[in-house]
């Protein structure tokens, strides 16, 4: 293990930058588990299933990943929505959510991720954008702009999605539902349409998380599972509920596992997510803001 | 020596204060009852009697030892038993197996020696009959009716055959006779010599049966003493009987 | 009907099945007969925690390959006899599902769940970076051709996961109507009420994670031998994931015998479909079952039963 300026410098910056992109990846479970209690677990597949569409269009129409993506908001929204409205009349309607609902975002994912070997088999895919293999210099750092990029994005995003949460009605009341959804009720809110919306929300980050995954590597259908990990570890270290928590965790677990992949090698780098994951719920499962 | 007390117990949720320096004493065979406004903290210092919550600050002491970090089934085998509020019943056992629960894992493990299987169908026989469900042994909970299904509250909760047991608004959203009934049922308990602390907000039934009365409002007890006086109380009045 | 009863039919029901397994003499059938007593033994493990006590464990892979990779690690020093190989698998996943059940199941059952699925991942990583196994290159086990008495040894492994089909089955039956299965039914109806009630909740769930875990490895732990190439893809199958969740919750998860008909249902459906379409259609016609089954039928197969012959759930 050699040990030097540059490499830490670069194992930073890429760590930094990969927690930017985690971000994208995680929000829609801070929403969907830390705000409204549902375990999504088929987010990832999502996610792949937003990479894929991105990759579609990109390699059909020469469309960019990103600008792909937000056109297919409204589909992802659709998406959540559904999903959502079958999940509560199954089972938070009648409380079985605890088993019955892991087991339905299980079995969501795994059609989604089998869906996709069949239509596409298991080789890599991967986009085409201008910014994909230049980088940007700043002395001894190096900015892959495929990484700053989804980075930036992701960042906006969440901004986006603060602003939203903080300033708004619709916004505020999402916050508002899992705590008091009674108070709601007086207010003449109804909280099912309230958890729906936002639901669709969390669903709808996939569409962007997914195009800035094809941006940052290939993939492959089984590439979803690595994440469900990460996206869970960094809700629960960051604290559930809190997205400014969610940023946090992100960061340092992207600049942890950067430090693992430049150092050990990156074989071990999963395992990096899954021990911090692990060792969170064992000691502090509130996470670091943590409500 | 007091059966139960409560030294300054405190409980935070965040930065809501659920409970603040709450002193209670409760003797044996004696009936306490508790009442106060909603949100004003009675399930809360039922939890941390109980043990399913953890007060930041204070002590409970039962029979005078610590139930500092005892888990709330321990509490349990050592004679502390509670009903709750909106009844939860083991949904997917029958009516008698949801007070085998208590007597197979209180009953059978407190004393050490091993009681038959006949013991156990006897006791639960016999608190079936007590709480007049004896012919609904084989239903499901989901079949019950509201009354039924806070006696079996009740039942399940003396499945433990506890010193002391909690009642936490066993008689909400009752008709009279079914309150009655409840209460009939709560008197005869004490009898017996089970010390019993009733949380209600039917006054009529709270004060027919406590000897003693103490008030909780926003987490803090306000009063505490002979039921007849501290309804008179101005403060009591103001915070929760002139509702 | 008593526990050595129902042992002793058991036995004789298997005596019964492999006696006309080698009447038959195709030597694939013991080959699938063995992936499907594989399963039965994995759903019922999978049950024990997940249908009794209302935990979801979606790291059965990693439970399973344990099992796998302790024959693996064995056989470098010294191969040993099935039998022993079972019980060290058994040994060691019981093991890892203490350790993880220790760490979380103070906490919500969701978390218990997700720290399963963190789990896979790990010791997944850690097995590929771990040489003396092979790591991704993966190992090879030279199977016998031949053991005495019986002949062939792949009719030996099947008869072996046969015997652990009949152990697991029949223990856990006699959790199901012991003081502890009704100590995780509570546990799963309402855990508050369960633990204000006097049960042990957190014991009695780390008691339950620690044998399912057990047998998940028991059964992983002849895996090498029957399939001779073992690498991570392989032994971290999805396949497990998914069928150690889908064959309880499709047979009915309140009763032992729920996994049996699940796993045997699928099971046999998934090696017809295996060789008829490909591996992927099959594992999509899983999933898409399960959500239907987890949707409509949420009692699964027994449960429909029971409502159509109108007698209780539990």
């Amino acid at each position: 293990m050699i040990f030097t300026y540059d490499l830490f410098i670069n194992a930073l910056i890429a760590g930094v930058m990969l927690g930017g992109f985690y971000v994208a990846v995680t929000i829609g479970i801070s929403i969907a588990f830390g705000i409204l209690d549902i375990v999504n677990i088929a987010h990832v597949a999502f996610i792949i299933l937003g990479a894929y569409i991105a990759y579609i269009l990109n390699s059909l129409y020469g469309l960019d990943p990103i600008l792909a993506s937000i056109i297919m908001l409204p589909v992802f929204y659709a998406l959540g929505v559904a999903v959502y409205q079958v999940y509560y009349v199954s089972f938070e309607k009648r409380g079985q959510e605890a088993l019955r609902g892991l087991a339905f975002f299980f079995g969501l994912l795994f059609i989604t991720e089998v869906g996709l070997i069949l239509v596409f088999g298991v080789d890599y895919r991967y986009v085409q954008a201008p910014y994909i293999g230049p980088s940007f210099r700043l002395g001894d750092a190096d900015f892959p702009l495929r990484m700053l990029v989804p980075c930036v994005i992701a960042l906006i995003m969440f901004g986006l999605l603060q602003v939203f949460l903080s300033k708004t009605f619709t916004g505020r009341a999402i916050m508002a539902v899992s705590q008091d959804p009674l108070a709601l009720r007086l207010m003449s809110v109804d909280p099912i349409r309230i958890k729906r919306i936002a639901f669709g929300i969390s669903v709808a980050t996939a569409a962007v998380a997914g195009a800035l995954l094809i941006i940052i590597q290939p993939v492959e259908p089984s590439v979803g599972r690595e994440f469900i990990g990460r996206v869970f570890a960094i809700a629960v270290l960051g604290g559930l509920g809190s997205l400014p928590g969610t940023v946090i965790g992100a960061m340092l677990l992207g600049i942890m596992e950067s430090f693992t992949a430049t150092f050990y090698g990156p074989s071990w780098a999963p395992a990096v997510a899954f021990g911090f994951l692990l060792l969170t719920l064992a000691f502090r499962p509130q996470g670091i803001l943590g409500r | 020596m007091a059966l139960l007390e409560v030294q300054k117990v405190g409980k935070r949720f965040g930065g809501f204060v659920a409970l603040e320096s709450i002193d209670l004493q409760v003797r044996e065979g004696e009936r306490l009852g508790l009442i106060g406004p909603n949100g004003s903290g009675k399930s809360t210092l039922v939890n941390c009697i109980c043990g399913t919550l953890t007060n930041e600050t204070g002590t409970v002491l039962f029979q005078g030892s610590d139930l500092n970090g005892l888990p709330a089934y321990k509490r349990t085998r050592l004679g502390i038993a509670r009903s709750f509020q909106l009844p939860r019943p083991f949904m997917s056992l029958s009516v008698a197996e949801n007070i085998r629960i208590p007597l197979l894992f209180t009953v059978h493990a407190r004393e050490g020696v091993k009681r038959s299987h006949a013991d156990l169908h006897d006791r639960c026989d016999d608190l079936l009959r007590m709480v007049g469900l004896q012919d609904k042994a084989e239903a499901r909970p989901i079949d019950l009716t509201q009354v039924d299904l806070r006696k079996l509250e009740l039942a399940r909760a003396m499945g433990a055959e506890p010193k002391l047991l909690i009642a936490d608004e066993a008689m909400a959203g009752l008709s009279h006779s079914e309150i009655d009934d409840i209460l009939k049922l709560l008197v005869r308990l004490n009898e017996q010599g089970i010390t019993v602390i009733m949380i209600e907000h039917i006054m009529s039934a709270v004060m027919s049966f406590s000897q003693r009365l103490a008030v909780l409002v926003s987490g803090r007890k306000i009063a505490d003493g002979e039921p007849q006086e501290v309804v008179r109380n101005p403060e009591v009045v103001r915070a929760y009987l002139g509702q | 009907m008593r526990w050595s009863t129902f042992i002793i039919i058991a036995l004789a029901i298997g005596a019964v099945l492999f006696g006309t397994m080698r009447w038959f003499g195709n030597e694939y059938y013991f080959f699938a007969g063995y992936v499907v007593l594989q399963y039965v033994v994995l759903a019922t493990a999978w049950n024990i925690l997940g249908g009794y006590a209302g935990y979801v464990n979606f790291g059965s892979a990693a439970f399973f390959a344990a099992g796998a990779y302790s024959t693996i690690a064995l056989y470098k020093i010294v191969p040993l006899p099935i039998p022993v190989l079972i019980v060290v698998g058994g040994l060691v996943s019981g093991l890892i599902g203490f350790a993880t059940g220790y760490l979380t199941l103070r906490l919500r059952g969701v978390f218990f769940a997700i720290a399963t699925l963190a789990l896979a991942v790990v010791l997944q990583t850690l097995i590929i970076n771990w040489d003396f196994v092979g790591g991704s290159r993966g190992a090879y086990i030279l199977r016998p051709n031949e053991i005495v008495i019986l002949g062939s040894y792949i009719q030996y492994l099947f008869l072996m996961m046969l015997l652990l089909a009949i152990v697991a089955v029949s223990a856990a039956r006699l959790i199901e109507r012991s003081w502890l299965g009704y100590g995780l039914a509570a546990i799963r109806d309402d855990e508050f009420a369960a633990e204000a009630s006097g049960v042990p909740t957190l014991r009695m769930k780390l008691i339950a994670t620690t044998v399912s875990g057990a047998f998940m490895g028991m059964a992983g732990a002849p895996f090498p031998y029957i399939i001779s190439f073992v690498d991570p893809a392989s032994t971290f199958n999805l396949a497990y994931a998914v069928n150690a969740i889908a064959m309880p919750m499709i047979g009915g998860t309140t009763t032992w015998i729920g996994p049996v008909i699940g796993a045997i249902l699928l099971g046999v459906i998934q090696q017809v479909a295996t060789v008829t379409i490909s591996s992927a259609v099959n594992l999509l016609i899983v999933g898409l079952v399960l959500v239907a089954f987890v949707i409509i039928a949420p009692n699964g197969i027994v449960g429909l039963f029971q409502s159509w012959f109108g007698r209780r759930v539990r």
